[in-house]
């Protein structure tokens, strides 16, 4: 007996046992609907698996609610085998304002769009027979398991491709960083999800000025958690210049990135953020680059000064601001960080002298000219002596100029004279 | 020879740190504190080998009041004859005038000489100068500290490039030498190889019966086949060095 036949069997056997009992215009109670969708193996046309565990219903977040309460076009037993699932229209009837949120939302707009694969509600709250409050461990949005679910689309980069998303291994990104890290390693709570900077119903494209991760508002985003941070940061030239509307100053994910966080205090990051300095402050990379600190750290290894070092990380100021680190008064506080014995005269060292510049460092400037000129003058003398000697030396025969002399040729000579 | 291959390998990859060799070389040698470390320990050697030649000098010079240091063809002083010479090989290099006839050192060779002595004076005062910093800035003002790294890696490429090429190429290279002059190993050259390299000296010493006196046994093939492979391996390292530094300086 074939599967689907089985399942007619069944059906029918179901019906007659529970058609006694359901009148016409009366409420379906849950034990009814039960009766039928309620028996393991329960099919419809092209085993279609209409099956509903009774014990994971009830366990369930919707388990004190009736079937009919969603299922609202099935109002007789037997009813079509046509009824719909019930979409978020149908949440919406109790989630009101959480679906109209949804609607807004890029999730929203890409179904009413006819994105077939974009997330609806069970995308992420799972089967609505078994779905669980978030707080709920077993919850696919669960604080710790909200970043699987989303991983489900987000780690697929053929989606997307389908849909244009700019970052296409955000899920994977973020697993490596050092929130998806606290998150699933050390299962912290506290430790950002993806709706903890990109909100969960209301999620919005970055470009859309509403986004929690628009550049506009991702500094007050990351300072829900980062709050000291992020007040350091808006005391900081960046963060005024921020606040000012200055549309190349740096924001959070400029220098840390957004999925990718790493932690601050490993020597990748610690080499990796001098270039990200550097994309806006292309000269001072370069003379850094001039003194034993740059070439220490181009070589690879952080034991010596880097940007944030002296300047400050979020806290930064200009020189000309008494609060720099880097201001004279501090000068020599800052630089006694990894030189202990540093005076008013050590802090005279410019690690950001320039040799090309004559007018801010003449001394350095006609120094390294000399030094220039001694290189080219050398070696234009001796490339030319050298080269005019090979090619005099390839002519010449190997033979001693000088013949043989014998000690009676010397009593000769000495007699001659 | 030793310390200024080791400060040269330790230095480089500073000078050049863009490149990758320079950050694998560092990496090799064992991390940023190891380079230094050695770079620093090279820097004593050689300073203990000039400030002892220097003593040697003075010894000759002060108290055995040997004057032929100083002045003459023993001397390593410039004299007027090493211009002339210096002029004549040019003559020589066009076929315009016969080979000079070169005395104990030739010009180039004390150029090589006072090149590397200078280069040390100034190359090891502007790195003791970074090295102990925080005692100069006692003394002179910061600025100076800029001025002393771009000095000494500027002499410091120059040292190595010279020695890398133009001594390389006037010492053991050319055709007369090829592959390599052996004389640092063995102390020894023959009859027939001073005669043609320094007639003048050659004719001086007969004349004066000083030949005799340095005559020796040649050298012993164990010592001459140690020198080789020494000065292989000198050889080889320096051009490699050149030839990173090259690319990396050309493709700055």
């Amino acid at each position: 007996m074939s599967n689907s036949k089985r399942c007619e069997v069944v059906l029918v056997l179901a019906l007659l046992l529970v058609a006694p009992w359901v009148a016409a215009g009366e409420e379906l109670s849950n034990e009814t609907c039960l009766a039928c969708h309620g028996l393991e193996g329960f099919a419809g046309a092209e085993d279609r698996p209409l099956f509903v565990s009774a014990e994971a219903f009830a366990d369930s977040v919707h388990g004190p609610f009736s079937c009919t309460g969603c299922h609202t076009d099935v109002g007789a037993v037997p009813h079509e085998e046509t009824i719909k699932r019930p979409g978020p229209k149908v949440c919406a009837q109790c989630h009101g304002d959480v679906v109209a949120a949804y609607e807004q939302s890029i999730h929203g707009q890409a179904t009413s769009n006819g994105a077939s694969d974009a997330a609806t509600c069970t995308s992420c709250h799972g089967p609505p027979h078994t779905m669980k409050r978030s707080t709920d461990p077993g919850s696919p949005v669960y604080q710790l398991a909200l970043p699987r679910t989303c991983g489900l689309c987000h780690g697929d980069p053929e989606l997307a491709k389908r849909h244009n998303i700019p970052v296409a291994n955000a899920y994977q990104l973020y697993m490596d960083s050092i929130h998806g890290r606290a998150l699933t390693r050390s299962g912290l709570l506290v430790a950002a999800n993806c709706s903890s900077c990109h909100g969960s119903h209301d999620i919005r494209q970055r470009s859309d000025p509403e986004s929690k991760v628009n550049r506009a508002n991702v500094p007050s985003t990351c300072g829900t958690c980062h709050a000291g941070i992020a007040e350091a940061y808006f005391e900081g030239v960046h963060g005024r210049a921020f606040k000012d509307g200055n549309p190349i100053v740096p924001e959070c994910a400029d220098c840390h990135s957004a999925h990718a966080i790493a932690r601050v205090d490993t020597d990748p990051w610690k080499l990796k953020i001098l270039s990200e300095c550097g994309n806006c402050h292309r000269q001072s990379l370069r003379t850094y680059r001039d003194t034993l600190h740059g070439q220490v750290t181009a070589l690879g290894f952080t034991p010596t000064a880097r940007c944030s070092d002296c300047h400050g990380s979020h806290r930064v100021f200009p020189a000309s601001d008494p609060k720099s680190s880097i201001s004279p008064v501090n000068l020599v506080a800052t630089c006694q960080k990894c030189h202990p014995r540093a005076n008013e005269n050590f802090v005279l060292f410019s690690p950001h002298a320039d040799p090309h510049d004559r007018e801010k460092n003449p001394s350095l400037y006609y120094a390294a000219q000399m030094m220039h000129y001694l290189l080219i003058g050398v070696f234009a003398f001796f490339g030319m002596h050298t080269g005019l000697w090979l090619l005099r030396s390839l002519f010449e025969s190997r033979e001693p100029e000088e013949p043989r002399r014998t000690p009676s040729d010397d009593a000769a000579e000495s007699e001659e004279e | 020879m030793m310390s200024f291959l080791g400060l040269a390998a330790t230095g480089l990859p500073l000078r050049f740190s863009w490149a990758p060799w320079a950050s694998n070389l560092a990496h090799a040698i064992g991390g940023f504190r190891v380079v230094l470390f050695f770079h620093k320990t090279f820097a004593v050697l050689l300073t203990l080998c000039f400030l002892l030649h220097l003593g040697y000098l003075a010894y000759l010079a002060f108290v055995r009041r040997e004057k032929d240091v100083l002045w003459g063809p023993n001397s390593l002083v410039p004299q007027p004859k090493d211009l002339l010479d210096l002029l004549a090989h040019f003559r020589w290099f066009f076929w315009a005038g016969p080979k000079p006839r070169f005395d104990r050192f030739t010009y180039w060779e004390k150029f090589d000489y006072w090149a590397v002595f200078w280069g040390m004076a100034i190359i090891g005062t502007s790195g003791y100068v970074m090295w102990f910093s925080w005692f100069f800035a006692l003394l002179v003002p910061g600025w100076l500290f800029n001025i002393a790294l771009v000095i000494h890696s500027e002499e410091a490429l120059l040292a190595v490039w010279f020695i890398f090429t133009i001594h390389f190429f006037n010492s053991h290279i050319r055709p007369e030498k090829f592959p390599m002059d052996l004389v640092i190993f063995t102390g020894r050259v023959s009859d027939e190889e001073m005669r043609g390299e320094r007639p003048q000296e050659y004719r001086r010493l007969l004349r004066e019966g000083g030949l005799k006196s340095i005559e020796a046994d040649p050298p012993p093939l164990w010592l001459r086949n140690f020198g080789r492979i020494i000065g292989f391996s000198v050889i080889s390292t320096g051009f490699l060095l050149f030839g990173l530094t090259l690319l990396a300086f050309l493709r700055a």
